[in-house]
């Protein structure tokens, strides 16, 4: 059992009480909230009778079902506009503070809560949502929820909850230029496999990763559920305080002093004990791609999909699953694949940091002229902050379709869709069959940088020829 | 869709019925509820949905659309159940078709906490034993009665050690796995907690003083 990790200090000092069964009854300190798994917790509540116990800990947004389009109000889909009017509803009524469109500060919720600081080290965050691991990024235990789970956090600010074991990822060295931390989480997931994090918390350390920006670290944190693995986390360092420092809900003043005081406190221990702990040479990754239906199905950019015979017996089901949906051979390379559609965004990769380098490589080039190309930015800060920086021009001039914030075609649940068996080269988090809102459709996930290249060539490309 | 459906209430020790198979690991919920239903406020409506480009693309031949499982409340997966989105629609339109129980070689997390929270319990049985169920709903149907206090499964010729989180097995059965009143019980520890932990504090913009 895992002793003195961050993980165990945050547990034990959250800890509210053993409950009968065994399991936990665990504080969460932040609980974020957005229009779909949120409506049915509220009208539990309701039915039972009960009211938020601290709404000043539960903080909302609007971002799966929100247009990219056309933002205005009433939104044309019926049922959209309906799940943003029950949200508002819901939060006006139970004093919960709401960041709508318009506010300057709505988004994907796991984009908005770090920048308005609102996450912080130390802290319990739960959200009904998987991605709610990348607040980990700040040393936070984070863990995404299910409505039943949403309607206990809103009536109790506590869940029931079987404690983690902690497996470190110890990453040595530093990538290599031209690969980011989407290909080195990529990477780890196909390594590890999608459900080796089962009932774990995944630590993610070493040079490799302290060498990485707050946003990179939140890109890996972001995909541990990929991994299996609930929650995921990384130690806490100068780079997270000055992250947060100034933000709008940061500690202030004298708070700021005694809250990194504390950040630093909280740390694992130097001689703390771990689970399980896998040790990968970072400096080996290469730029990767997912050729499958699930995120462990990737490889090189240079390598081929692998053959049946050389997968693991418990591969070779979804691997031949695989092959049919996405029409490859296997052995066939990567590399060259047609993509019809390119999307930058989502909570993995629409932060400013994603459209800066998306724009460095396609800063005076043009988008095949077979590909759709868009670009969805994380919130209306990224977006503010890349007009600023004329990102946006960049994106126009090269052919991609400039849109409002929200999740987008990362799960198509408003007009952002593949049509049938469409390819896309996407930076967010998901390839499962009919992920982006087709039956048939096909999904590559890669780093934003390497989307932008397929954009330019028409088809899967390595970016590392194009930022030379 | 079954007769009308009735939530799970209270203690859940025995449950009886037949087993539909559905074979493949890494079944995720975007396949179990694809994203474009969860455009509702209420999760009425969802047991018609389930699996639905699955279905489609199988045009009849998905173990949800035969005959023969029309009266099925027991599904037998393989690895991995369940992964992907916290989306707790998934367990919620399986439940709404008529799937009371789950047995299989391994669930996700979010997955197995939110088929916990309303009423499904999820056992786990080695790789051998999951195929060996699977293949006996081949050509004959398999009825098994799961006695919860003995995890155990029986058919007519069938017996299986099921494994289950004893967390999850006291709460079924004592009828405590609706956890929203166990938590509240613990209103005093909460407040305690809320008042101690430092980061309450610090927060100018969250705090109760706001």
């Amino acid at each position: 059992m895992s002793q003195d990790t961050l993980f165990d200090k945050v547990w034990v000092l959250h800890k509210v009480s053993s409950l009968p069964g065994g399991s936990d009854q665990i504080f969460i300190g932040l609980h974020l909230i957005h229009e779909v798994t949120s409506p049915q917790a509220f009208g539990a509540l309701r039915d039972k009778n009960l009211k938020v116990k601290f709404p000043e800990r539960t903080v909302a947004t609007v971002d799966h079902i929100v247009p990219t389009d056309n933002q205005s109000r009433p939104f044309k889909d019926n049922l959209a506009e309906q799940m943003i009017e029950t949200l508002e509803k819901n939060c006006l009524e139970n004093k919960i503070r709401f960041f709508n469109i318009g506010s300057g500060n709505q988004g994907i919720v796991h984009v908005v809560a770090p920048e308005l600081g609102l996450t912080q080290p130390g802290m319990t965050i739960a959200c009904g949502d998987s991605h709610t691991s990348t607040h980990g990024a700040f040393g936070s235990i984070a863990f995404g929820i299910g409505t039943s789970q949403v309607r206990d956090v809103l009536a109790s600010q506590t869940i029931a909850i079987n404690k983690l074991k902690v497996r470190q990822i110890w990453c040595d060295k530093k990538l290599s230029k031209g690969v980011f931390a989407k290909d080195l989480i990529l990477h780890i997931i196909n390594e590890l496999g999608v459900k080796a994090g089962v009932g774990f918390a995944y630590e993610f350390a070493g040079p490799a990763i302290d060498e990485l920006s707050m946003e990179e670290r939140m890109t890996i944190c972001n995909m541990s559920i990929e991994g299996g693995a609930r929650c995921g986390y990384i130690n806490p360092d100068e780079k997270t305080f000055s992250y947060i420092k100034n933000k709008l809900c940061a500690p202030k003043s004298k708070h700021w002093d005694k809250a990194i005081t504390w950040w630093k406190s909280l740390k694992s221990d130097e001689n703390s004990i771990y689970d399980d702990v896998i040790k990968l040479d970072a400096s080996k990754v290469e730029p990767t791609v997912t050729w499958g239906i699930t995120p462990g199905q990737s490889i090189s950019i240079n390598q081929q999909i692998p053959l049946l015979d050389d997968l693991s017996p418990n591969d070779k089901l979804v691997a031949k699953e695989a092959y049919e949906y996405m029409s490859f051979k296997p052995g066939q390379y990567i590399k060259d694949t047609p993509v019809d559609v390119c999307f930058i965004g989502s909570c993995t990769n629409g932060r400013i940091s994603d459209l800066r380098i998306a724009a460095k490589v396609l800063k005076d080039k043009k988008v095949s002229k077979n590909v759709k190309a868009f670009v969805v930015p994380g919130s209306e800060k990224v977006a503010t902050q890349a007009k600023q920086e004329g990102l946006d021009q960049i994106f126009k001039d090269s052919g991609f379709q400039w849109r409002e914030p929200g999740c987008s075609m990362c799960l198509a649940m408003n007009s952002d869709k593949l049509i049938g068996n469409q390819v896309s080269a996407s930076s967010s988090n998901r390839n499962f069959k009919g992920r982006q809102g087709s039956p048939s459709g096909r999904t590559l996930l890669m780093s934003p940088a390497m989307v932008a290249a397929a954009a330019i060539n028409g088809k899967v490309s390595d970016v590392r020829e194009f930022i030379n | 869709m079954k007769s009308e459906f009735t939530q799970p209430i209270g203690k859940i020790s025995n449950i009886n019925g037949q087993c539909i198979p559905l074979i493949g690991n890494d079944i995720d919920t975007d396949r179990i509820i694809p994203a474009r239903f969860l455009k509702c406020v209420n999760f009425d409506s969802l047991g018609e949905s389930v699996f639905e480009d699955d279905r489609k693309t199988l045009k009849g031949r998905h173990p949800f659309d035969l005959e023969k499982n029309k009266n099925a409340s027991i599904l037998i997966v393989n690895s991995n159940f369940g992964c992907g989105s916290s989306r707790e629609h998934a367990p919620q339109a399986l439940m709404r078709w008529g799937i009371k129980a789950i047995i299989g070689e391994s669930f996700a997390d979010i997955f197995y906490s939110n088929c916990i929270a309303i009423g499904i319990p999820c056992f786990t049985l080695p790789k051998k034993s999951i195929e060996e169920m699977q293949n006996y709903c081949d050509n004959q149907f398999l009825f098994l009665e799961i006695d919860l206090k003995k995890s155990l499964a029986k058919s007519n010729d069938l017996n299986f050690n099921l494994e289950i989180r004893e967390s999850s097995r006291k709460m079924f059965l004592s009828g405590e796995w609706d956890a929203t009143s166990t938590l509240l019980e613990n209103e005093n520890l909460i407040e305690n907690k809320f008042n101690q932990l430092p980061y309450i504090k610090f927060n100018s913009q969250l705090s109760k003083s706001k």
